[in-house]
């Protein structure tokens, strides 16, 4: 099996237009040409996945991912209902949404599947999936937008998702339904009246554009907000997918872009953009967010928690920074920089030692890891929660969320040694409670290094220094 | 045609939550109950209009959201399965209503010659929105009015709620003089809710009301003002305080029922009678009665 990946992404309009009306407009048809175009590409790249993350979708509870196998109905859009309908009947991959909620969960987000006969599929995913995917033959899977989610959640929306196309080993499409500015003209107007809403939103619209084909998809996530307030209207859903889009693809400057078409629908502004993984050499980020691979945002309003509801939710833009959970971080002993002697290896992306020692240290072709917990770099927080609070007393706690953050940060010490996850030759695991958490770990490491292949020895310890259920300590071998 | 008469105005909210937790025969899921202060409050308000015959029933439902223009429902029948995008484990629908489409195009007649962009839909595929459907079924379970059912214009979001008012309060005023035109006597509702922060998760059995409460102090405190407003005839300030009320509670009034409803009432002076108020996932709703039945003016 391949290591899974993004082989394209797409930036496609949402109206209906190109799918009921192209000939109306000779802009909508080039749109239209664009999606056919498209498609034929993603025919020719073998994919086995279309990933549709829809701005059409808003939700509430978390996101929600559709996973009937086979939904079908007829679409009639709100506004543009005049134009007709459409009917759908898409394939859906209901084992891909499966284990992409579960990823979700994994990694702290609220997640859920929906499988309803007639449930509504909203107008941006019908509109991709109809021509990106017009026979139906590669399965797809189909991601709300919510309302709520800012930045941190969205990235880690992403990385759930690329956890997901990894081990399944996929050859996956990243899809972002939307549009650039979202400004409509507010009366009706004729087919050739059509064009960009105002020259502010057209040269924005251009500007995007311009990063795109240079591949520069993280500085428009990063430029995300700005564009918000620039040239959308305060629509649920914010200009977010970009972020998505952009963690789907490494959060990174140095992609291929190509600008299939940029048009008006009904002022707003419609583009179909092909953004290729292949490195262009060039790109570097101008400067970044910090990144996140949890969130921890604290939304619980249903216990009555003493912060304000919107105290919560203004936190959850800063995701694990400035979300970091109290409990953790106020618990456990004192944090040390890590020592430097010959052959060490530290890393900013690990969490600091609890005491005198390196993250990992280098002799000949052997490297050995300190012990690795799952504590975050620069936050100190825990993923699935401390296993006690401040006074002992035992807290509920995610083993499986643990363990993923274990082995993560084992991840990050071996690359910045220079060595990959696959040359981990042995690991010793601790657990304060055997009884409780060993089928969680187990599968986790089965997913993960069980799929790498060290020996492995487990045992069964009374504590940790820090409020955490499992430590692992890790040997690699790396030869030249 | 002799005149046309509104019979009462209501604020209805729409949350599926509450057809959920009454286990309608038309309702997919099943629930144990739940929010029942608002569905004792929509009791009340179908008995307090029990005495009170009308022909139809004039909603307008913020979930029908168009950016362009107003529209309108313009078939006189539509059945189908509505399924909440949002919260499909609650409300699966199974729905069956009559348009007064005649009224309809009346009222949107009346619009376009104010001057405002409207539409009729005339599509025979168009699903009606999960929001005309909940407040349709709690304010009519046997569904034997027809309605007369009007988008959201989304004009908040694309200008401001003081522009939203001034569509909104054309759009009640032609509404209002639709209706006396008509002959019939009529119910308007703004299915709306009034604080709209949600609670961002949900619990394990959605009907758990021990973990029901408002977001926050502040929304209740903006809900409270708006109800006693209500109760004590002071429709006006309403519609003064609503760009802050709008703003500072997240509320659904930006979608402009609230200010449809009230303009159509003639900015009403006399005193609403409160049927119920309760949270929903942290939304404040209230169901409010208008008895324009008793304020009649006989100018015959």
């Amino acid at each position: 099996m391949s290591q899974g990946e993004i082989v394209a992404s797409y930036v496609v309009p949402v109206h209906p237009h190109t799918v009921l009306a192209p000939d109306q407009n000779p802009g909508w048809r080039r749109l239209r040409d664009a999606f056919d175009g498209a498609a034929q590409t993603i025919q020719d790249l073998d994919a086995d996945l279309l990933i549709i993350y829809s701005t059409t979708w808003p939700s509430i509870i978390g996101h929600q991912i559709q996973a009937d196998p086979n939904p079908e109905w007829v679409m009639v859009d709100h506004d543009f209902h005049d134009l007709g309908s459409i009917p759908y009947s898409f394939n859906i991959d209901a084992d891909f949404a499966h284990a992409w909620n579960e990823a979700n969960k994994q990694r702290g987000l609220q997640s859920r599947c929906v499988n309803y006969k007639g449930f509504p599929i909203d107008v941006g995913s019908v509109v991709a999936l109809t021509l990106l995917n017009p026979d139906n033959s590669i399965p797809a899977v189909i991601v709300s937008s919510n309302m709520y989610a800012n930045r941190s959640e969205t990235t880690v929306l992403a990385k759930s998702c690329l956890d997901v196309i990894k081990a399944q080993g996929r050859r996956a499409v990243a899809i972002t339904a939307m549009s650039l500015s979202n400004r409509m003209f507010t009366d009706f107007i004729q087919p050739e009246e059509d064009k960009i809403h105002s020259l502010k939103d057209d040269e924005w619209n251009r500007k995007i554009l311009e990063f795109l084909e240079q591949g520069r998809l993280e500085d428009v996530g990063q430029l995300s907000r700005t564009i918000h307030r620039q040239i959308r209207v305060q629509k649920v859903v914010a200009f977010k997918p970009m972020w998505w889009l952009s963690a789907m693809n490494g959060n990174r400057n140095d992609l291929t872009g190509r600008i299939l078409a940029y048009e008006a629908i009904h002022g707003a502004g419609g583009a179909v953009v092909h953004i290729d993984p292949t490195s262009t050499g060039v790109g570097d980020k101008e400067y970044d967010e910090d990144d996140v691979e949890y969130f921890h945002g604290e939304r619980g309003v249903l216990e009555g928690a003493e912060e304000s509801q919107t105290d919560a939710i203004q936190n959850t833009d800063a995701g694990v920074d400035a979300t970091d959970d109290a409990r953790a971080s106020d618990s456990g002993p004192a944090l040390w920089d890590p020592t430097e002697a010959k052959g060490s290896v530290n890393t900013d992306a690990a969490p600091k030692p609890v005491g005198a020692y390196p993250h990992a240290r280098k002799v000949g072709d052997m490297l050995f890891l300190s012990g690795v917990g799952p504590r975050q770099p620069g936050t100190n927080a825990i993923p699935g929660g401390p296993i006690h609070d401040e006074n002992g007393e035992p807290l509920e706690y995610d083993i499986k969320a643990q363990t993923h953050a274990v082995v993560n940060n084992v991840k990050r010490i071996v690359e910045e040694a220079g060595a990959t996850m696959d040359q981990v030759v042995d690991v010793t695991t601790f657990l304060v409670d055997m009884k409780r958490d060993f089928a969680g770990y187990n599968e986790v490491w089965a997913e993960t290094l069980g799929k790498v292949g060290p020996t492995r020895t487990t045992l069964a310890i009374d504590a940790l220094p820090t409020p955490i259920a499992v430590e692992m300590k890790v040997i690699v071998h790396m030869p030249e | 045609m002799g005149k046309g008469q509104i019979v009462a105005g209501c604020i209805a909210p729409h949350p599926p939550h509450l057809v959920y937790a009454e286990n309608p025969p038309q309702n997919e899921p099943v629930a144990e109950g739940g929010w029942e202060q608002l569905r004792w409050g929509y009791e009340r308000l179908r008995a307090s209009l029990s005495e009170h015959d009308y022909d139809a029933i004039v909603l307008l439902s913020p979930h029908w959201q168009t950016y362009v223009g107003t529209h309108f429902l313009g078939l006189p029948h539509f059945e189908g399965l509505s399924v909440d995008p949002i919260f499909p484990n609650l409300f699966r629908y199974h729905y069956d209503m009559n348009v007064d489409v005649e009224l309809a195009q009346a009222i949107h007649d009346e619009a376009a010659k104010a001057g405002l962009p409207v539409k009729m839909m005339e599509n025979p595929d168009f699903r009606v929105d999960y929001g005309t459907i909940t407040t349709g079924h709690l304010f009519n379970p046997d569904w034997d009015k027809p309605l007369v059912v009007i988008s959201s214009n989304r004009s908040t979001a694309y200008y401001s709620v003081e522009v939203m008012q001034e569509i909104m309060i054309e759009l009640g005023r032609v509404t209002r003089k639709a209706i006396e035109a008509s002959g019939k006597r009529v119910v308007v509702l703004a299915s709306n809710s009034l604080s709209h922060r949600h609670f961002t998760t949900e619990s394990e059995v959605p009907e758990d009301m021990s973990k029901e409460h408002i977001t926050s102090h502040a929304m209740h405190l903006w809900d409270m003002r708006m109800i006693d407003y209500m109760r004590s005839g002071q429709a006006q300030r309403i519609l003064d305080e609503m760009p802050e009320f709008t703003e500072q509670a997240i509320a659904e009034s930006d979608g402009g029922g609230l200010s449809w409803l009230l303009s159509t009432l003639d900015v009403p002076d006399y005193p609403a009678i409160l049927h119920g108020y309760g949270t929903i996932i942290g939304t404040g709703n209230a169901v409010v009665e208008w008895p324009c039945y008793a304020h009649e003016v006989n100018d015959e």
